[in-house]
């Protein structure tokens, strides 16, 4: 079904684009007018019903998830939502969450794995929420048991990268057996302007920062943090149904294991990652 | 308005050395007189060393190194360290990196910035880590969640109890998204150490930041942190410059987060051993 799909994975993209720099990729992935998290939702699955709320606190609009049909397949999606117009994107804090918003993520995570859906995770977000509220009710605190909770969560993750991924704002939807990006995405530890601006305390140098950080869809499948890259067709209906058939097909590969060796393997692929002599 | 504040050199506050780092006996001054920062009363070091690094005129904490930290609550002599080996390097090559470890190692006198082992903590066996911000501010790179990863396998395998002290600025930004992805990998093990049924006690010290708050020191059966320690996912300095919010007095502090409710208690230095002794009796003591 998606055979000529495959040949853009797991090994790289094909040379069909000239390579961007690190810095054209980052401004495509923060373009304004760029597809958000909701756009993804409503095109990739039918029948969706937002679920709201974290049942402690709130409900954080900057992170939106539900129940949905995926080619035929009940899922769970969750996904950042930088918002449309100014308004809406002021009402989201342009997808930067609150812990309410990770807390309802998980919520909904224990969820799919009670009644046995896999779950799309779709990451959008330049950062966790910043701010006196957000660190009050304990942004660090819901992030560490998101990732504490995904990494042996009993049902599939799949996390699809579709724009920033800033740091453990991102980490916090992306504990999955499977991480893809698209190919004008980016994923690093720290913004470039905090890079540049902590190390030549120059925050105009952001350029430079990017190429630092290696947070390019390439650069990340080398390191071995990405499974695959997605090719952005210019078509957005054709990148929607490749990605349709794509998702449903690793569902349907990562459902055939049994869930000790779901969770066994999703362990392994973060236990795997690091660099040091001995 | 010209002010003399507009010439001063901004200085990133968890990044900063203070000069006393560069002896083995971190983060206490080894002149003879030293001022308490927080109630300026002037004190002479030896009051200070006897009194575990704390000021005895109004109870401010200062900071320990990893050694230090070490001493003070493991039992004499049970200290065994793990995992000693691993070694620092510089994947992405990223700029100033290499010379950046060089300065850490000379000044802390540590291969990386935490150290782990198996000790006994009031005659009970545990595994214990302790982090050091004397290496590039106990940031966490892929050395750090590496042993940090080991010592909650090996400890789930061993059947023992994990208590930690942590001292952060946060991930490392030098090693990319490889120090992320060690919040995780740490996360995971901190999992399957916990799913075999055992405790994991975490100590929170002055500063514990970002990356590791967002990971292994916020999963913590029990969470216990030291007097006035600056606790944060984001710090007061980011919070203040990116919403031009002033921060109210005490925010972050072990305090603040015992009232909003992210703390079990707030144990001052000198009770630390005895209540982490009782804790851990408590749940591995014979019945």
């Amino acid at each position: 079904m998606a055979a000529e799909y495959t040949a853009y994975g797991p090994n790289g993209r094909p040379n069909q684009t000239a390579p961007f720099n690190a810095y054209q990729i980052l401004q495509k992935a923060r373009k304004n007018g760029r597809f958000t998290g909701l756009d993804f939702i409503r095109n990739l699955t039918t029948e969706f019903m937002e679920l709201h709320g974290d049942r402690r606190f709130a409900d954080d609009p900057a992170i939106v998830g539900g129940v949905a049909r995926l080619l035929g397949m009940p899922v769970t999606v969750i996904a950042h939502e930088k918002g449309g117009d100014l308004n809406d994107k002021a009402r989201r804090n342009f997808g930067s969450a609150h812990p309410e918003g990770y807390r309802k993520a998980l919520r909904l995570m224990k969820q799919a794995e009670k009644f046995h859906r896999p779950v799309l995770c779709i990451v959008d977000t330049a950062g966790a929420f910043c701010g006196i509220g957000a660190e009050a009710r304990g942004e660090g605190s819901a992030i560490a048991e998101n990732l504490m909770e995904m990494m042996t969560l009993k049902t599939p993750i799949l996390s699809l990268f579709i724009g920033e991924g800033g740091s453990g704002g991102a980490l916090g939807l992306a504990v999955a057996d499977t991480v893809w990006m698209l190919e004008n995405s980016v994923y690093s530890v720290i913004s470039p302007e905090g890079c540049a601006s902590i190390l030549w305390k120059d925050a105009s140098k952001v350029k430079e920062a990017c190429e630092c950080l290696h947070m390019t869809p390439s650069d990340l499948l080398k390191l071995g943090v990405i499974e695959r890259i997605i090719p952005e067709p210019e078509d957005r209906g054709e990148l929607y149904s490749l990605l349709r058939e794509a998702i449903s097909e690793e569902f349907y590969k990562l459902n055939a294991l049994p869930l000790e060796d779901l969770c066994r393997n999703r362990y392994q692929r973060f236990r795997k990652l690091g660099v040091y002599g001995e | 308005m010209l002010r003399k504040s507009n010439f001063k050199k901004s200085r990133n506050q968890l990044e900063g050395f203070s000069p006393n780092l560069h002896t083995d006996k971190p983060y206490v001054p080894q002149e003879l007189c030293t001022s308490c920062p927080s109630c300026k009363a002037m004190l002479f070091q030896s009051d200070l060393e006897e009194n575990n690094a704390v000021c005895p005129k109004c109870g401010h904490h200062f900071r320990l190194s990893a050694r230090q930290r070490i001493g003070l609550i493991c039992d004499e002599n049970t200290y065994e360290a793990w995992d000693e080996n691993l070694t620092p390097k510089d994947p992405l090559s990223f700029p100033g990196y290499g010379a950046k470890l060089k300065a850490s190692r000379f000044r802390s006198r540590e291969v990386e910035g935490v150290l782990t082992g198996k000790a006994a903590i009031g005659g009970v066996p545990c595994a214990v880590f302790a982090m050091d911000a004397g290496f590039m501010m106990g940031s966490m790179g892929s050395v750090v969640g590496e042993k940090i990863t080991r010592l909650f396998e090996r400890a789930a395998a061993e059947n023992l109890p994990v208590v930690g002290f942590t001292v952060s600025g946060g991930a490392r930004m030098q090693e990319g998204i490889l120090s992320l992805m060690q919040m995780a990998k740490t996360s995971g093990a901190v999992k399957l150490h916990s799913d075999k049924g055992l405790l994991y006690i975490t100590v929170l010290t002055d500063p514990t930041t970002g990356g590791v708050t967002a990971s292994f020191a916020m999963e913590g059966d029990i969470i216990l942190s030291e007097p006035g320690a600056l606790i944060a996912f984001a710090g007061p300095r980011v919070i203040e410059q990116t919403m031009r919010q002033k921060l109210p007095k005490g925010f972050q502090t072990a305090e603040f987060l015992l009232e909003k409710g992210f703390v079990d208690a707030v144990v001052p230095r000198k009770e630390l051993k005895e209540t982490i002794g009782r804790l851990l009796r408590l749940h591995c003591g014979e019945v």
